[in-house]
């Protein structure tokens, strides 16, 4: 197979130049994504090849990032906005939840609105507060913008580059934990070809139960599948958070008739909240037990000294597949 | 560098060389004894022991990350000890060294980084609100607070200034313009005290402005000055009078220090990556401490056994700064649960005590929750 072995950051770095190279509208903006090639290196090299007009160190000022890149994307260009940490999307988030979504539809799909927005989400890497945060409920409950996020390398590559080309603002979520992953990435084709990043995809099969996980929660929810021996569980990566592809998710819980679905972000009002209405309407004379949730808790993200505890680990994600089964 | 470099020499208000020789100013006028210098250069060797002294314990895994001060203790020991006890500060992350003359110490300041706690002391303790990380919140709030202190009539002779800290960086964002436009409209009792310490992680300042940003105080209304944040004196007298200035009622006033990061922007940055070490060496010449060092021989004011004095205790505060550090206790797994909110909210208490009863099913079992 023709391809390479990169971690989930370069395979970023990697979808992204050639997205570059394919079109010359793309454009990166963000605060230190140039020389320093921002602080997860998500960029590097590229301000060193593209040059500062296509790689733009940005002023330190988020709502600007978005606000400028929606200017832009009314004259052509594709711009790619780097928001350097979750905690510090919110500045951002006038410009994006009443502007950048709002725009096609204002104007009877008169404009359209290619932006991506990149941001590292989520915890585990033992950072200090407002750099691990999972913001996805926030976007997932505004119209207009795609959300999605990536869990293994091969996606990042392929991903970024069809959030490149998709003609609507996409926010593309990286699990930074998972940064530094490794695997074989399939580098030829194009994005067309790649799986779409609407869809989701089983990424194990299994007769018993479902559990739905993305981003950095896939990881867990694999080996929480390999550590129970007793039940077959099936792992859904659900990738697109909106829209989600619930075919894939109906289909699957049909068989199994139980579901789990597991989230870093807060359970309360999260993703999983809406996967398990969804499934109960349609699904609901194929389950044999409740939709089970298993999340961050709804507080504040905790000091790193407790991040251990707050993420739903291993234990937390097969106490949940329990409870699904003791009922 | 360039434009801010052509600026420098005109504006900067200084009053103490960088070899250390007086240069009185006829707005600024610092009469300080022989014992405030002592203290000034005391405080600025301290809090350079504390910086060095947590910038290890990263390194050796008791802290996840420490933003140093390094270069830029002239700029808040100055400042700092221009307050007034009733003055109230807003801080960003980096203010180590005005937490420093607040009374804070190592066990407060390093709980954040090493992660057991959000916040780490009392504000209204110290007069000294929480480190913030979202750049350039902290100054609305401060404008607010200046606001409130108005209203309450807590000026005068012995009323209350609040001042707020930034980098340059946080002039770019929008909070920090609206701060300046809330401050001017409501003549609010503040000052805007911004380090420009010519980068803000790898972008240097005229990334962020081409304007000076001393001269931006102007298009708002109010009074901006440039300061060389090296000079511990120039800092104080030039913090002193904007204090002043804002507990009389005549409003806010925007000091721009200009100072330098020697070090990392934290200890996971790398800025070998994106600027030059000749740039740093230059700035070694201007180094805040020597300067005063140099001040007080030549004025003949310390000996060396002062000196002797100050390093010792210096020493003994790098012993205390990692005892302290160790003796930070973790939080316990339900500390996660408190204080979310001052009345009880029965969704989270249920989820509490659902976590607590999960915590003790593995009570007995491996790898038992602590
Ligand atoms: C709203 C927001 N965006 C981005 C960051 C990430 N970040 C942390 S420090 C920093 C640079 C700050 O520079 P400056 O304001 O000059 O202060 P300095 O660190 O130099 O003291 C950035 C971009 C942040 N903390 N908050």
């Amino acid at each position: 197979m023709s391809g390479t072995e990169l971690t989930l950051g370069r395979a970023i770095n990697a979808g992204l130049r050639r997205a570059m190279e394919n079109d010359p509208k793309v454009l990166m903006m963000g605060e230190d994504i140039g020389k320093l090639g921002g602080v997860f290196r998500i960029t590097d090299g590229l301000y060193k090849d593209f040059g500062a007009d296509r790689v733009i160190d940005t002023p330190l000022a988020e709502s600007g990032i978005i606000g400028t890149a929606i200017g832009l994307a009314m004259r052509g260009y594709r711009p790619v906005c780097e928001i350097q940490f979750d905690g510090f999307f919110f500045p951002a988030a006038n410009q994006t939840f009443t502007q950048l979504a709002k725009f096609r539809a204002r104007s009877g799909g008169q404009l359209r609105m290619p932006v991506v927005i990149r941001i590292p989400y989520g915890g585990g890497i033992g950072a200090v507060e407002h750099h691990s945060e999972s913001p996805e409920a926030y976007f997932t409950h505004t119209a207009g913008l795609r959300t999605v996020t990536v869990a293994n390398p091969e996606d990042a590559y392929w991903m970024i580059q069809q959030a490149v080309a998709c003609d609507d603002p996409v926010v593309f979520l990286e699990p930074k934990r998972r940064y530094w992953d490794k695997a074989q990435v399939r580098t030829e084709g194009t994005p067309e070809t790649a799986t779409p990043m609407g869809a989701a995809r089983v990424a194990r099969s299994g007769t018993d139960i479902t559990l739905v996980a993305y981003g950095p929660m896939v990881k867990i929810a694999l080996q929480a599948a390999e550590a129970d021996t007793e039940r077959s569980i099936e792992v859904v990566d659900l990738r697109s958070l909106s829209p989600v592809d619930y075919d894939t998710v109906f289909e699957s819980v049909r068989r199994t008739g139980r579901l789990v679905v597991a989230h870093e972000a807060p359970v309360s009002s999260g993703l999983g909240a809406e996967i398990a209405a969804r499934v109960t309407e349609s699904c609901f004379y194929h389950l044999e037990a409740p939709v089970v949730r298993v999340g961050g808790f709804d507080t504040p993200y905790p000091p790193s000294r407790l991040e251990e505890h707050y993420l739903p680990d291993l234990d937390r994600v097969l106490d949940g597949v329990d409870r699904a089964f003791a009922f | 560098m360039s434009d801010s470099a052509a600026h420098e020499e005109q504006e900067l208000i200084q009053l103490l060389t960088p070899d250390g020789e007086s240069v009185p100013h006829p707005d600024y006028p610092l009469d300080l004894t022989a014992e405030e210098v002592r203290g000034l250069y005391r405080d600025l060797v301290l809090v350079r022991r504390l910086d060095a002294e947590a910038v290890a314990l990263q390194r050796q895994g008791e802290l996840g990350l420490w933003a140093s001060l390094l270069g830029q203790e002239a700029a808040q020991i100055g400042s700092g000890r221009a307050l007034r006890r009733q003055d109230v500060v807003f801080p960003s992350y980096r203010d180590h060294g005005v937490a420093w003359c607040r009374g804070l110490g190592s066990k407060e300041l390093l709980g954040l980084f090493r992660g057991v706690t959000n916040g780490g002391w009392d504000p209204a303790e110290y007069n000294f609100y929480l480190y913030t990380i979202v750049i350039g919140s902290q100054t609305l709030h401060a404008t607010g607070y200046a606001m409130g202190v108005q209203r309450d009539g807590a000026l005068g002779e012995d009323g209350i200034a609040v001042i707020t800290y930034f980098g340059d960086g946080a002039t770019s964002q929008g909070d920090t313009n609206e701060a300046f436009n809330y401050a001017a409209v409501n003549n609010a009792p503040i000052v805007f005290f911004c380090q420009n310490n010519q980068w803000a992680i790898s972008e240097p300042s005229e990334r962020q402005s081409r304007a000076p940003i001393y001269q931006r105080a102007a298009g708002f209304g109010f009074p901006g000055l440039r300061v060389d944040g090296n000079d511990v004196f120039a800092c104080l007298a030039v913090t002193r009078e904007a204090l002043r200035h804002a507990r009389e009622g005549q409003g806010p006033t925007l000091i721009e220090a200009f100072t330098y990061r020697m070090g990392a922007h934290t200890t996971s940055d790398d800025p070998t990556r994106y600027r030059l070490s000749a740039e740093a060496e230059e700035w070694q010449r201007k180094d805040p401490i020597s300067r005063v060092r140099a001040y007080l021989v030549r004025e003949g004011m310390a000996d060396d056994g002062f000196f002797a004095a100050v390093d010792a205790e210096a020493e003994e505060l790098g012993a205390r700064v990692r005892t302290d550090c160790r003796a930070l206790p973790d939080p316990a797994p339900l500390d996660i649960f408190r204080e979310v909110y001052a009345e009880p909210h029965s969704h989270l208490d249920r989820q509490r005590a659902e976590f607590a009863d999960y915590l003790a099913s593995f009570e007995g079992a491996e790898g038992a929750a602590r």
